[in-house]
């Protein structure tokens, strides 16, 4: 069976069809057709399960019913941007009322809904399925396999953040507000956004894949993300009622939201959420930093021990 | 050619030697792999995918080396898994198109192949709902379309008749045996039902606790002797109708043995005889015979010698039934004995299969069975 034989028995059956063409309405048996085009090798499948992963994360491809929450969720999230920028424009105010690196932080409910909902979605369902098996059979390695599932989920929550915070800048030129500001604003919020999306996606998969079973996984991202959140905020809370304000910025490191928060404040200036707005400074800002690319890198890590194991 | 090719493939587990020595030499064609659970079977797979390394020894797909060339070996074979692998809630266009996708075609080219591939394992209307709605042979089916709609020129399918009814199975094997004849695409098909692999396949080899234990044409087994199942009634002058016949037959020089085991080992009626066929004339004998001691005939029919006799495990070779110690050296002098189960391990072993497969290329070289 060399190449020339296969070649030969394509060209061969490729012909069948058009010697028997005359008689009109019979469907022929064209018999089995060898495939002589190209093979685009491991990137080319590191894409494609990429782009099958980001349509999946808003449930394209799939059934009607699995489109519906992440389409609300989408939707909750962009629909208070058109507001603010509605009120905006016609109110002719000379500034947003909400800044661009603020506002994910302020819906980081609906932002952590979508991650408990779809990053179980995105890997879930291929260990549920045991379809990891037959991805390893392609020419793809553990390594493309994680890299393809990370960027789609973070360019799922990149998407979903990063819309609104588009709407916002829009409205903002829309409404005739000043655009040296008005674009510094927006570039520090797509930097704050997409920090924020990779931190979840990280944080979201590496807990969902440690199940098959899609409800537990929900309720897992959902109880980490709002547990570590819900004890920041406490803590940051009592330090401020005690006057322990030095300690604020420090309780920030341990929770995603506040985390990010923190580096926009630090570095993107941002107005700090945390109690009092002691947000850190430049130097405290370094750890913010450092402790969010420990995160990044351990999520990696993980992910990559995680499907080592998993072969036929 | 040889699409596979292993020599002295090992795979050890700290307690487990789940691959022993195995040395292998897979010519195109379809190809089964018997082994009980646990044999090795899967660990051979996953070695040859490059999805688990090799303790030692080589292994070659298509002529490429498995520990460097995984990524080109991965792009021409295709691998049916033994368990679930669907994901039950998308259709199944929808998912051998990404299947394609991740075998490297552009989108286009997989749409294409994929509307092909479905239609060529049956699936018609069907392909566009979800595969949660499919029944146990229709997902086979597609789990073997994902295996075929990159056009390998070779398919690992790991127990594809698994759950299947007898029609399914039937179906399955038809299919099988297509993506060969039809498709030109070499196949290596795993079972632990002999039965099966005797109507499907080529060439057969047999692994046991990671050892090779043989790997011969299929020709060899089921063609080496051809036996005559009689069944005949008793008469008022013989009562015991099956003995007379018997004397009677070997006194016309005819080899005759009676109570053979059925394939699954049950025990056969002692009442029939399985009368050793040389030729044409051998069934002339049988009719006078019986003809001539005034018997009647219950049922005289063909009966191929069927690979699970010729592997039949120690038990069955330690412990044989009363009759079969008399006839097991007369009625198959070609298949002879049960391949010894303790087969000498290592390089004296390996010899053996290698010039097998020469013989056998010999023997189908005019046959056109080759593609």
């Amino acid at each position: 069976m060399s190449p020339k034989t296969r070649a030969g028995d394509a060209a061969g059956a490729r012909q069948t069809p058009r010697g028997a063409a005359p008689v009109a309405d019979v469907i022929h048996n064209i018999g089995y057709r060898h495939y002589d085009g190209p093979r685009l090798g491991r990137a080319y499948a590191r894409r494609s399960l990429f782009s099958q992963s980001l349509r999946g994360a808003y449930g394209l491809g799939r059934s009607a019913k699995s489109k519906v929450l992440p389409m609300l969720l989408a939707g909750v999230m962009c629909l208070p941007a058109g507001i603010i920028v509605a009120v905006a424009v016609a109110t002719k105010t000379d500034e947003l009322p909400v800044e661009y690196t603020r506002y994910a932080i302020i819906l980081q409910a609906v932002i952590g809904l979508f991650v408990a909902a779809q990053a179980p979605q995105s890997v879930s369902r291929d260990l549920r399925f045991k379809t990891v098996p037959l991805y390893f059979s392609r020419p793809i390695e553990t390594a493309d396999y994680v890299v393809a599932k990370f960027a789609a989920m973070a360019s799922a929550i990149f998407l979903l953040t990063g819309t609104p915070v588009l709407i916002l800048y829009v409205g903002a030129l829309l409404g005739k507000l000043d655009f040296v500001d008005q674009t510094k604003g927006f570039a520090q919020g797509m930097v704050s956004v997409a920090l924020l999306s990779l931190l979840f996606a990280g944080i979201g998969l590496v807990i969902a894949a440690l199940t098959p079973r899609r409800g537990f996984g929900v309720a897992a991202v959902i109880a980490v993300l709002t547990i570590s959140y819900g004890a920041v905020s406490v803590m940051q809370g009592i330090a401020n009622e005690q006057g322990e304000t030095g300690a604020i910025e420090w309780i920030g490191l341990f929770s995603p939201i506040t985390l990010i928060d923190g580096i926009g404040s630090a570095f993107l200036g941002a107005t700090s959420a945390a109690p009092g707005q002691f947000g850190p400074d430049a130097a405290v800002g370094l750890a913010y930093l450092l402790v969010y690319a420990v995160l990044i890198a351990g999520a990696y890590g993980l992910l990559l021990r995680r499907y080592r194991k998993v072969g036929l | 050619m040889t699409v596979i090719a292993t020599e002295g493939l090992s795979r050890r587990f700290p307690r487990v030697t789940a691959l022993d020595r195995l040395s292998l030499d897979i010519a195109p064609g379809v190809t089964g792999l018997v082994g009980a659970n646990g044999a090795g079977k899967s660990t051979l797979i996953k070695i040859l995918l490059g999805l688990s390394p090799a303790s030692e020894g080589k292994a070659a797909v298509l002529g490429l080396d498995v520990a460097s060339e995984v990524g080109v070996i991965r792009e021409r074979v295709g691998y049916m898994p033994e368990h679930d692998c669907l994901p039950l809630d998308v259709s199944a266009t929808e998912f051998v198109v990404h299947m394609a996708r991740m075998s490297g075609l552009p989108p286009s080219a997989a749409r294409e192949r994929t509307a092909d591939t479905l239609r060529h394992v049956g699936l018609y209307e069907e392909r566009y709902r979800p595969i949660g709605g499919y029944s146990t042979g229709m997902k086979q089916r597609v789990k073997l379309a994902q295996a075929l709609v990159h056009d390998p020129q070779l398919v690992l399918l790991d127990e594809p008749t698994n759950g299947l009814d007898p029609v399914g199975r039937d179906e399955m094997l038809g299919l099988i045996r297509r993506v060969h004849t039809d498709f030109g695409i070499s196949v290596l098909v795993t079972s632990h039902l002999l039965g099966e692999l005797e109507r499907t396949c080529d060439h057969v080899v047999v692994i046991d606790g990671g050892k090779l234990l043989r790997s011969s044409s299929t020709d060899d087994f089921t063609q080496a002797t051809a036996s005559l199942a009689v069944e005949v009634t008793d008469s008022d002058a013989y009562p015991d109708g099956t003995a007379a016949l018997r004397e009677a037959l070997e006194g016309a020089g005819i080899a005759v043995a009676t109570a053979e085991r059925e394939a699954d080992g049950s025990p056969a009626s002692t009442r029939v005889l399985f009368v050793e066929v040389t030729g044409d004339p051998t069934y002339d004998a049988v009719r006078d015979a019986v003809a001539g001691l005034g018997l009647g005939l219950v049922r005289m029919e063909q009966r191929r010698h069927r690979i699970a006799e010729v592997f039949r495990t120690d038990s069955a070779t330690a412990d044989p039934p009363p009759g079969a110690n008399s006839q097991s050296p007369t009625s198959r002098p070609a298949a002879g004995e049960p391949a010894p189960r303790p087969a000498a391990p290592g390089p004296s072993a390996h010899p053996h299969p290698a010039q097998q497969d020469a013989a056998r290329q010999h023997q189908e070289g005019g046959s056109g069975d080759v593609a």
